[in-house]
């Protein structure tokens, strides 16, 4: 009797996705498989292609061969130098944020209840919504040679740390906004709070009483931190240092700001592919971070990181 | 007329035969159960004849009609959920008033039906409430009434009293019976609870394994189990092996028996060892082993009670050993 | 360890990590209204007003704004509908490649944005397309979606799957289906999905540099300021702003989804 009725068109275009399942699902993910295959994963395959060309240097000219030669030249003292200094200060700042995202998660995973919740949640998310650039530009202000920090180390009458400090190779340099050091504390600051909500997570499944027990069982607090607290945490630090690491691995504006002129990964990948032109050498640059994320997401998720995210 | 057939319907998800080759025949204005085990395809026939699932093969017809091309929508048969399903964001009113509403009813008309829907149900005045302020019992009445205030010719309840307490469902079990009486509509309803198929349904079917292995009055479900699955699953009956069957009475197929049948006596068939004793208040369950079966027995009050590791004999009264005879 | 009390060094070391997220993005504030212009001389020789007027009529800047607004509504707008499609069609069924999908979707967010940007780059000089807004809207749209796809996802997860089959058991079609029942009760994950996406794309500049030519959005007028800084009292202000503005989302969000399981914003 409702066959009877005339129908619309919407019923009737309705009609056939029920009986043809298949063709809703394909209707959903077209749009956005097109978008993504085509504009994304198009783009990464173009680049991962323009990795096996090479450049000639008289001309400066592109040279449509095969050839690995591209590669060869990131194993250049140079170059390889960029990439030992970039995963050398990823791997500093996904230990330096463990180090100060653990006290946070615990305590907002364990104690904070109530209003204290409401207020740890937003203490976290909102450093990690706001601007990164602007993010940047305040450790620019803090770090300057006439900032606050100065400012408040000479009021402590501590400046000669500060001096001795940046007189010391490597880390140190004119003024903290142009050495490693400095590099190093904005890649902390605007990284660190990625690390902190997957270790909460991780320790808001650990109950409580396990901890009683490992105490009632006679450990010290520090055993229970060593034997008990971190094991549990750990895939949450690892799921954390997923961003961290990658985040820093990729990032390119943090030290052209604030740091020396020795270059990282991001930093080789623009200027090749802008100034010099050597858009090979660049897109090989570029897949070193791929390769790496690669195997550190494998090893991730042998260790269970995963679900902890 | 019939009011649903299944004519060898089967429904697979890949290796899975969730359905599997299913015969069935409901009749209008019964009140009818399919009763089993969670995984048994109960609840896939239920989606079946809902249009939530679509056969893989064979022909279901409602009130006559195929029904394979018919998008739920289109099927005059409506669904009572197992989590009710209420509309979150609408009230209680408007829940009800869905149904008529999509078919186009005007604001005030449908609200009037919605209104007698849920005073039907003892729910009027609750209309303005939101689904989240309401009880278990609460929620499970509204999305009667959602179904039933669009007149369906056959209504469909999953589970519907899974998720109350032993009273509430109790009541509902009563009220539904009542309320399928006064409306004469034909009511499918799929259970895992055995008390409450037998209580409540026309006539029951028992599924296993995507098959349906019985199928009758709650009676005969319960003394008459043609195979030993549906004496166990339904009325926790004592199965006995062929082998020890053919010796009590010479022939070669399992028996049932009832726990409440079996007696302790002088002499009898069967010696059993008994292995455990629960008191349950009207009566005592004893535990036995025999002849390579687990027996029970529930005994009165004021019989005599064994100790455990005693050695009694068993024995029943002529007809309450049923044989189930493989069927020809 | 028994007691629900924290040991002290605990407090400590949590109050200072949380000081050290909070303590520098307050210290844009004082800056905004600072009278020195050459330097960053801390503390601020006086206090002025003066700079909010002098941003006020700096055409770079609204222009700058106009076309950061702009790419983040139409890239809102595009991820919105891609990660929503996506997300349906991800938890409504379980279909061969469901986990390739997933991944795909993450994977513009899981890799470094120097990558995306440079492969969208040589993409876009390899098929000779001229930089627009589009170019930019291209990268940001890929980026956002894994957003909306989330907290999408996350909310499909939570409704109940019976209610779209109630609706069609009552009589309503599948379009009838999405507009009375599937979208409202999508509504407040969506709004929450296409904020973040919002802010996300606002305050974009890694992908934005490679994809943007000689165009100015917000994030990279600032960058060009803190490169070659030419009017610093005006980036002062300039950041003030932008802090403020980010962090409206992340306060909206929360409120909308606040007392329930699946908090938003953990997926940036």
């Amino acid at each position: 009797m409702m066959a009877a009725r005339s129908e619309s068109i919407g019923t009737r275009l309705s009609d056939t996705l029920w009986r043809r399942p298949a063709v809703l699902l394909f209707l959903l993910l077209l749009p956005p498989v097109l978008w993504l295959g085509i504009i994304y994963l198009g783009s990464l395959f173009a680049l991962l292609l323009q990795s096996f060309f090479s450049i000639d240097h008289f001309t400066g000219q592109i040279n449509y061969r095969f050839t690995l030669s591209t590669y060869a030249e990131l194993l250049t003292p140079a170059n390889f130098d960029i990439i030992l200094r970039t995963v050398t200060m990823a791997a500093c700042c996904t230990l330096a944020s463990a180090v100060i995202a653990f006290p946070i998660a615990y305590y907002a995973a364990r104690y904070a209840r109530g209003k204290w919740r409401a207020v740890f949640y937003l203490g976290i998310m909102m450093p990690l919504w706001s601007s990164y650039l602007v993010k940047i530009y305040a450790w620019k202000l803090i770090l300057a040679k006439e900032g606050i920090l100065t400012w408040a180390l000479e009021g402590m009458r501590l400046n000669w740390l500060l001096e001795a400090y940046l007189s010391l190779p490597v880390v140190g340099g004119n003024s903290l906004s142009v050495s490693t050091t400095g590099t190093f504390i904005v890649f902390v600051y605007v990284w660190m709070p990625f690390m902190i909500l997957p270790i909460q997570a991780a320790l808001e499944r650990v109950p409580g009483s396990m901890l009683e027990a490992s105490g009632d069982l006679g450990a010290r607090p520090a055993q229970t931190f060593r034997h008990v607290l971190l094991p549990l945490a750990l895939p949450g630090i690892v799921a954390g240092s997923i961003f961290t690491f990658s985040l820093t691995l990729g990032d390119y504006i943090i030290p052209q700001i604030i740091g020396t002129s020795r270059l990282f990964i991001g930093q080789a990948v623009y200027q090749h592919q802008g100034i010099a032109g050597n858009i090979p050498l660049a897109a090989a640059f570029a897949v070193v971070p791929i390769v790496i994320m690669g195997f550190y997401l494998w090893g991730a998720k042998r260790i269970g990181a995963f679900d902890a995210l | 007329m019939s009011a649903v057939t299944f004519d060898k319907v089967s429904r697979h998800f890949g290796a899975v035969r969730a359905v599997d080759g299913v015969d069935l025949d409901i009749a209008e204005g019964e009140f009818f159960a399919m009763l089993g085990p969670s995984g048994s395809g109960k609840t896939t026939c239920l989606r079946l004849i809902a249009g939530f699932e679509r056969p893989t093969a064979g022909d279901i017809r409602i009130f006559g009609e195929p029904v394979a091309d018919l998008p739920p929508y289109k099927r005059q048969v409506n669904t009572v959920f197992q989590d009710y399903a209420l509309f979150p964001h609408l009230n209680v009113i408007d829940n009800v008033a869905y149904g008529l509403m999509i078919a186009g009813q005007g604001r005030k008309l449908r609200h009037n039906a919605a209104d007698e829907a849920l005073e039907m149900v003892r729910l009027g005045g609750f209309g303005a409430r939101r689904p989240s302020e309401l009880s278990g019992g609460q929620r499970q009445r509204v999305a009667l009434a959602r179904a039933l205030v669009n007149k369906p010719r056959v209504l469909l309840l999953d589970e519907p009293l899974g998720a109350l307490d032993l009273k509430l469902r109790e009541q509902m079990q009563e009220e539904l019976k009542t309320l399928q009486r006064q409306l004469g509509i034909t009511f499918v309803f799929v259970t895992h609870d055995q008390g409450e198929a037998l209580s409540m349904a026309d006539r029951v079917a028992v599924f296993n394994d995507g098959r349906i292995i019985q199928v009758g009055a709650p009676e005969d479900i319960y003394f008459r189990p043609e195979v030993p699955f549906v004496a166990d699953f339904v009325g926790s009956s004592n199965v006995l092996p062929a082998a020890l069957v053919a010796r009590l009475t010479g022939e070669n197929c399992p028996a049932a028996i009832r726990p409440e049948r079996l007696q302790l006596a002088e002499y009898g068939p069967i010696m059993a060892r008994v292995t455990g004793l629960s008191f349950l208040g009207l009566t005592t369950r004893v535990s036995f082993e025999t002849e390579g079966a687990r027996l029970t027995a529930l005994l009165p009050q004021d019989a005599p009670r064994p100790l455990q590791g005693d050695l009694v004999a068993l024995n029943w009264a002529e007809g309450d050993l049923h044989l189930m005879r493989p069927k020809s | 360890m028994h007691s629900d009390r924290a040991p002290l060094t605990l407090k400590l070391a949590a109050a200072g990590g949380l000081l050290f997220l909070h303590l520098p993005i307050l210290l844009i504030f004082v800056y905004a209204f600072t009278t020195e212009e050459k330097s960053f001389a801390w503390p601020p020789p006086g206090l002025t007003l003066k700079w909010f007027a002098v941003t006020w009529y700096r055409a770079d800047v609204w222009e700058a704004l106009a076309l950061s607004v702009r790419v983040a509504l139409i890239s809102t707008v595009l991820a919105l509908i891609l990660g929503t499609l996506c997300a349906a069609a991800v938890s409504r069924t379980r279909f061969f490649g469901r986990e390739t999908i997933s991944l795909l979707v993450i994977l513009p967010i899981a890799l470094p944005g120097v990558v995306t940007g440079i492969a969208l780059r040589s993409a876009f000089s390899i098929a000779d397309v001229p930089f627009s807004t589009w170019t930019i809207v291209l990268g940001h749209a890929t980026f956002c979606v894994v957003i909306v796809y989330n907290n999408a996802v996350a909310r499909f997860r939570r409704t109940s799957g019976s209610l779209i089959e109630a609706s069609m058991d009552l009589g309503a079609n599948m379009f009838q289906t999405l507009r009375h029942v599937i979208l409202p009760n999508m509504a407040t994950a969506l709004v929450v999905g296409g904020m973040l996406a919002f802010a996300l794309s606002f305050d974009e500049v890694i992908v934005t540099t490679f994809t943007a030519g000689q165009q100015q959005t917000l994030p990279i007028w600032m960058l060009e300021e803190l490169v070659r800084p030419r009017e610093r009292p005006v980036t002062n202000v300039v950041a003030m702003v932008v802090a403020l503005v980010t962090m409206l989302p992340i306060l909206g969000a929360y409120y909308l989804t606040r007392g329930t399981d699946q908090v938003a914003g953990q997926g940036k």
